[in-house]
C-alpha cells in the first residue's frame, strides 16, 4: 500500500507475542494497514483470528507484562505509538483514539450512573467539572439518537435496553472526539433492526464528526455496506487487504472466497443446496502449522505452501493477497527453506 | 449474512488423555506449600499412632518436685505444674486433635451430603424444610451452639463429635445441594431419567459420584475447623476434660502459670496453628486440584 | 426498598422460631433434673418439689415452650438460677461491653483486611501479596485464646505496656480487640482480594481502561465499589464469628459480656441464663444477615432496582 499523508493511522510490522510458561505464542504478526482520514477500514475474520487482538494492540490494552507489542511504526496522526510510554498511551486513550467494544451489556458498569460514565474521558483529558461534563453528555445523547436523553442521564445501565447501551458506549467514544474509533463487533450482541439502526448511526455520524472508524467484524455483510477498505485476517495475519469494491469482486486469497462463498445469497433458492463452508478449523497459535497457515484447509494448496510462508502479494491499487498463487514461486525450489 | 457457523469454532486445545486421579496428583504435587503440609500431616498421624512408643515420658506420672523444669536434653519443652513431660503431652495431645478433626467431620459429612442431595434432587417441600433447617444451624454462633449441646450432653469427647457434626452439617448440605442442582440439567442425567433409573438410582449412583471431588475437599478443609472448635471448647472447659491431654485443654492449664513458665501454654498452642496451618495447605491444594471453581 | 425490607424481615421469623425451638429442646430435655443438679445434696424433697413447681417444670415441653416464647417476645427471659435475677437485666447490662469489644475489633479487622486485599489483588502474585495472604492464612490458623495469651504474656508480662485483664477503660480493650480483629481480617483480606480480582475481569474494567483512567482511577473509581460489595455481606458472617470470638475473648481479658455470662452460665449449670444468652447471640446475629442483606441492596443498583424502585 502507497505512503499517503492523509492517513490517520499507518501500521508496519506490527507483532504481538504472548510469553507463557510453555513458551512464547505469537499472536499477530506481520500486521501492515493505513486508515485514511474519514475512511472506514474493516478488520474482518473468523474469531481468534486476531482482529480484536489488533485493536487492544491499537489501545495498548495488551495486558503486560505477559503481553509484548512490537512495530516498525505505529503511527497515530503524527504521534508515533511505538515511542510513547505506557502514560504516554494512556493520555491517547479515550482521547485521540478510543473504542466499543463487542458487548454493551457488560462494558458498562453496573454500579455507575451512565452520565458519569460516558462523561468520565472529559474528566480524565480535559479536567472538565461534572456540570460541565453533564451538559455535554446530554449534548452526545442527543447526537447518538437516545431517545428522552434528559431522563437517561441518570439511569444505570441495566435500566437501559442492549440498543440504548450501545448508544452510549458510542458516545463515551467519541466524546472527546477522537481521531479515530475502533467498533469491535458493536452489532454482534444486538438484535437485527437494532443492529441496523447502530450501523446506520455509526455512518452517519462518521459523515457528521468525520472521524476515522476500523470495523471489527466477522459478517461480511457488514463490511460490504460500511467500509472503504478491508483487511482479512486468518490465524493472525493479513491475507488479503484490497478496496472494498476489489475485494468483493476479484477476492483472490483462498480463504476470502471461501468466506463469500460462504454467504448465503438471497436469491438462491433455500435448501437448495448445502451451504459451502470452508472445512476444518482455525488453527491452534501455539502450533502453527509450517508454511502457510491457510495451507491445511485450502484446497488449491501446492507443495510450496508447505514450506514457505507467502509474502503478500501485490495485485495492483493497493489490492494485497498472502497466497503463493500470485507469488513467483518457480525461483523458489522445494526444499530451500525448511 | 454471517461467515456460515461451521467457521465459528474457537481455536482448538489439544485434549488430553488422563485420569482424573493422575491429574489430580499432579497438579497436587506441584504445589509444594501442600506437599509441606501432607508431609507435617503424614508425621503427626505417625507420631498420634505410635504416641507409647515415640514419646520420652508417661503422659500422667506426676512428680511434684520436677514442677516447671525449664527445657532441657530430658524434657525437651520442660515440665508442667504436675511436673509432666509437655512434650510428650502434645504427642498424646495430637490423638485427640486427629480424631476429633476426622470423625465428627465425616459425620457431618454424610448428614450434609444425604441432605444436599435430597434436597437438590427432590426439591419442593422436602428442599424447603431441610434448607429452612440448615438455615437456622448456620444462624447460631458455632461455638454457642457446640457449648449448648455440650452442657446438655455432658463434656466428653464423644459430645464433642455430636456437637461438631451438628454445627458442620448444614454448610456441607448447601454446597452439594447447589452442586445437585446443576447436575440434574446435565443431559445424562436426564438420560438415565429417560432409560426408567429410578431416584434413587439417579441420586447415588449418577449425581454422588461427581459430588465426591467436591466432598473431599470439603472434608480436607472442615478438618482444621473441628480442630480449631475441639481446642476452644476444650480451653473453655467444655470439651475434653483433664488428665487428658488435649492441646486447648494444655493451653488453658498452662496460661496460669504464664509468668513462670510460658513454654507450657504456648507450645501446645503452636502445635494447634502448625496442625491447622497443615491441614489447610493440604485442603487448598487438593481443592486447587480437584475443583477449581470452589477457589474463594 | 421497603417492600424488600419488609419482606426479608418476614422471611427470618420462622428461622427465628425454630432456632428458639430447637436451643429450647436441647436444654429442656436434660437428663438429670436441673433442679436437683442446682439444690445438689441439701434440699429436702419438699424444696424442690417447691422450687419445681415455681419454674413450672412438671408442664409438659410445649407448654414452657410457648410460655418461654411469649415471655421472651416481651422481653423476659426468665430468671437466673444462680444469682436470682432477671436474665435480661443482666444481658442488658453486660451487652454494652461486649458491643464495644466487637464494634473495636470490627474496625481492626477492616483497617487490616481491606487495604491488605487490594494491595495483595492489585499486586498480584508479587513478595506482597504471597506475605499478606500468608499473614491471613496465619491469623486464621491460629486459635484465638492462643494468640490472647501470646499478647498478654508479650504486652502485658514482659513488656508491661498494656494491662493483663480486666475492663476499666480503653487501654484495656486494646489487646482483645486486635486478638479478635486479627482473626477475621484474615477473612477479609481474601474476600477483599478475591472478589477485587473477579470484578477485575469484568469488560468493564477493560472500558474504563480504554477511556484513558489512570490503573489507581480503574481500580478506585470501577473495582473497588463493586468489589466491596461481598465484603459488605461477610460482615454479617463476621457478626457471628466475633460472637464466638468474643465468648473466649471475653474469658481471657476478664470482660463482662455477653459471652463471659454464657460461659459462667455454663459453669454454674444455670439453664435459663445460658439459654437467654445464647437466645441473645443467635437473633443479633440474623439481625446482622437481615441488615447485610438489605445493606447489599442499597449498594447494589441492580437488586435496587429490582425492589421496585421505579425508574428514573
Amino acid at each position: 500500500m502507497t505512503e499517503k499523508t492523509d492517513n490517520v493511522l499507518s501500521v508496519r510490522d506490527l507483532r504481538t507475542e504472548f510469553r507463557g510458561d510453555r513458551g512464547h505464542v505469537r499472536v499477530l504478526e506481520d500486521i501492515s494497514f493505513d486508515v485514511g482520514r474519514g475512511k472506514i477500514v474493516g478488520l474482518v475474520g473468523e474469531s481468534g483470528s486476531g482482529k480484536s487482538m489488533t485493536a487492544l494492540s491499537l489501545m495498548g490494552l495488551v495486558p503486560k507484562p505477559r503481553g509484548q507489542v512490537t512495530a516498525t511504526r505505529m503511527d497515530l496522526d503524527g504521534t508515533d505509538l511505538t515511542r510513547l510510554s505506557q502514560d504516554g498511551l494512556r493520555q491517547l486513550r479515550g482521547r485521540d483514539i478510543s473504542m466499543v467494544f463487542q458487548e454493551p451489556m457488560t462494558s458498562l458498569n453496573p454500579v455507575r450512573k451512565v452520565w458519569e460514565q460516558v462523561g468520565e474521558p472529559l474528566a480524565v483529558h480535559q479536567g472538565m467539572k461534572r456540570r460541565a461534563i453533564r451538559a455535554r453528555v446530554l449534548e452526545m445523547f442527543e447526537m447518538v439518537g437516545i431517545p428522552d436523553p434528559k431522563a437517561r442521564l441518570d439511569a444505570y445501565p441495566h435500566q437501559l435496553s442492549g440498543g440504548l447501551r450501545q448508544r452510549a458506549m458510542i458516545a463515551m467514544g467519541l466524546i472527546c472526539e477522537p481521531k479515530l474509533l475502533i467498533a469491535d463487533e458493536p452489532t454482534t450482541a444486538l438484535d437485527v433492526t437494532t443492529q441496523a439502526q447502530i450501523l446506520r448511526l455509526m455512518l452517519d455520524l462518521r459523515d457528521r464528526v468525520g472521524t476515522s472508524i476500523i470495523m471489527i467484524t466477522h459478517d461480511l455483510g457488514i463490511i460490504a455496506e460500511m467500509c472503504d477498505e478491508v483487511n482479512v485476517m486468518y490465524a493472525g495475519q493479513i491475507v488479503e487487504q484490497a478496496n472494498v469494491f476489489d475485494l468483493f469482486e476479484r477476492p483472490s486469497h483462498p480463504y476470502t472466497r471461501g468466506l463469500l462463498a460462504s454467504i448465503p445469497k438471497a436469491t438462491e433458492k433455500r435448501l437448495s443446496r448445502r451451504m459451502p463452508s470452508i472445512p476444518g478449523m482455525v488453527p491452534n497459535l501455539a502450533k502453527l502449522p509450517g508454511g502457510c497457515r491457510f495451507r491445511p484447509r485450502c484446497g488449491d494448496a501446492m507443495p510450496i505452501c508447505m514450506q514457505k510462508d507467502p509474502g503478500l502479494a501485490d495485485l495492483g491499487n493497493g489490492h494485497g493477497a498472502r497466497c503463493w498463487l500470485h507469488l513467483p514461486h518457480d525461483a523458489h525450489p522445494q526444499g530451500e527453506t525448511a | 449474512m454471517t461467515v456460515s457457523p461451521d467457521l465459528n469454532v474457537d481455536t482448538v486445545e489439544e485434549i488430553q488423555e488422563a485420569s482424573l486421579l493422575r491429574d489430580t496428583m499432579r497438579a497436587f504435587a506441584r504445589n509444594r506449600m501442600a506437599l509441606l503440609g501432607l508431609v507435617f500431616v503424614a508425621l503427626l498421624v505417625f507420631l498420634a499412632i505410635f504416641a507409647p512408643i515415640v514419646s520420652p515420658h508417661d503422659p500422667y506420672r506426676m512428680a511434684l518436685d520436677e514442677q516447671f523444669l525449664p527445657p532441657s536434653t530430658t524434657y525437651w519443652l520442660g515440665t508442667d505444674n504436675f511436673g509432666r513431660d509437655v512434650l510428650t503431652r502434645i504427642i498424646y495431645g495430637a490423638r485427640i486433635s486427629l480424631v476429633v478433626g476426622i470423625v465428627p467431620s465425616l459425620i457431618s459429612l454424610i448428614i450434609g451430603t444425604f441432605m444436599g442431595v435430597l434436597s437438590g434432587y427432590i426439591g419442593g417441600k422436602v428442599d424447603f424444610v431441610i434448607m429452612r433447617l440448615a438455615d437456622m444451624m448456620i444462624a447460631f454462633p458455632s461455638l454457642l451452639l457446640a457449648m449448648v449441646v455440650m452442657y446438655t450432653l455432658g463434656a466428653n469427647l464423644f459430645n464433642i463429635f455430636v456437637a461438631l457434626a451438628l454445627v458442620g452439617w448444614a454448610g456441607v448440605a448447601r454446597v452439594v445441594r447447589s452442586q445437585t442442582l446443576a447436575l440434574k440439567e446435565k443431559e445424562f442425567i436426564e438420560a438415565a431419567h429417560a432409560n426408567g433409573a429410578s431416584r434413587v438410582t439417579i441420586m447415588f449412583r449418577h449425581i454422588f459420584p461427581n459430588v465426591v471431588p467436591t466432598l473431599i475437599v470439603l472434608f480436607s478443609l472442615s478438618i482444621p475447623d473441628a480442630i480449631m472448635w475441639e481446642s476452644s471448647l476444650s480451653f473453655l472447659g467444655v470439651g475434653v476434660q483433664p488428665p487428658e491431654a488435649s492441646w486447648g485443654l494444655l493451653v488453658s492449664r498452662g496460661k496460669e502459670y504464664l509468668f513462670q513458665a510460658p513454654v507450657v501454654a504456648i507450645a501446645p498452642g503452636v502445635a494447634i496453628l502448625l496442625t491447622v496451618l497443615a491441614f489447610n495447605f493440604v485442603g487448598d491444594g487438593l481443592r486447587d486440584a480437584l475443583d477449581p471453581s470452589m477457589k474463594d | 426498598m421497603l417492600m424488600f425490607a419488609i419482606r426479608r424481615i418476614l422471611v427470618s421469623i420462622p428461622v427465628l422460631i425454630g432456632i428458639t425451638a430447637i436451643l429450647f429442646v436441647m436444654l429442656n430435655v436434660i437428663p438429670g433434673d436441673p433442679v436437683a443438679l442446682l439444690m445438689k445434696e441439701h434440699a429436702s424433697p419438699e424444696v424442690i418439689a417447691r422450687v419445681t413447681a415455681q419454674m413450672h417444670l412438671d408442664d409438659p415441653l410445649w407448654t414452657r415452650y410457648f410460655r418461654f416464647l411469649s415471655g421472651a417476645l416481651q422481653g423476659d427471659l426468665g430468671t437466673s438460677i444462680k444469682l436470682n435475677r432477671s436474665v435480661t437485666s443482666l444481658i442488658m447490662k453486660a451487652f454494652p461491653n461486649t458491643l464495644y469489644l466487637a464494634a473495636c475489633a470490627a474496625v481492626v479487622s477492616w483497617i487490616i483486611g481491606i487495604p491488605a486485599g487490594i494491595l495483595s489483588a492489585v499486586r498480584r502474585d508479587s513478595f506482597i501479596d504471597r506475605f499478606f495472604m500468608g499473614f491471613s492464612l496465619l491469623g486464621v490458623s491460629m486459635p484465638i485464646f492462643w494468640s490472647a495469651l501470646l499478647m498478654q504474656y508479650i504486652f502485658a508480662l514482659k513488656l508491661k505496656w498494656l494491662p493483663v485483664s480486666g475492663f476499666y477503660g480503653f487501654e484495656y480493650v486494646i489487646m482483645p480487640a486486635i486478638v479478635l480483629g486479627w482473626s477475621s481480617a484474615g477473612v477479609i483480606a481474601r474476600l477483599t482480594r478475591s472478589s477485587l480480582l473477579e470484578v477485575m475481569r469484568h469488560d468493564y474494567i477493560r472500558t474504563a481502561r480504554a477511556k484513558g483512567l489512570r490503573e489507581v482511577g480503574v481500580i478506585s473509581g470501577h473495582a473497588l465499589k463493586n468489589a466491596l460489595i461481598p465484603v459488605v455481606t461477610i460482615m454479617a458472617i463476621q457478626i457471628a464469628s466475633l460472637l464466638s470470638g468474643a465468648v473466649i475473648t471475653e474469658a481471657i481479658f476478664g470482660i463482662p459480656g455477653v459471652g463471659r455470662i454464657s460461659i459462667n452460665a455454663i459453669q454454674a449449670r444455670d439453664m435459663p441464663l445460658l439459654q437467654g444468652s445464647v437466645l441473645f447471640a443467635t437473633v443479633l446475629v440474623i439481625l446482622g444477615n437481615l441488615v447485610a442483606d438489605i445493606l447489599y441492596s442499597i449498594l447494589d443498583p441492580r437488586i435496587r432496582s429490582q425492589m421496585g424502585r421505579g425508574k428514573p
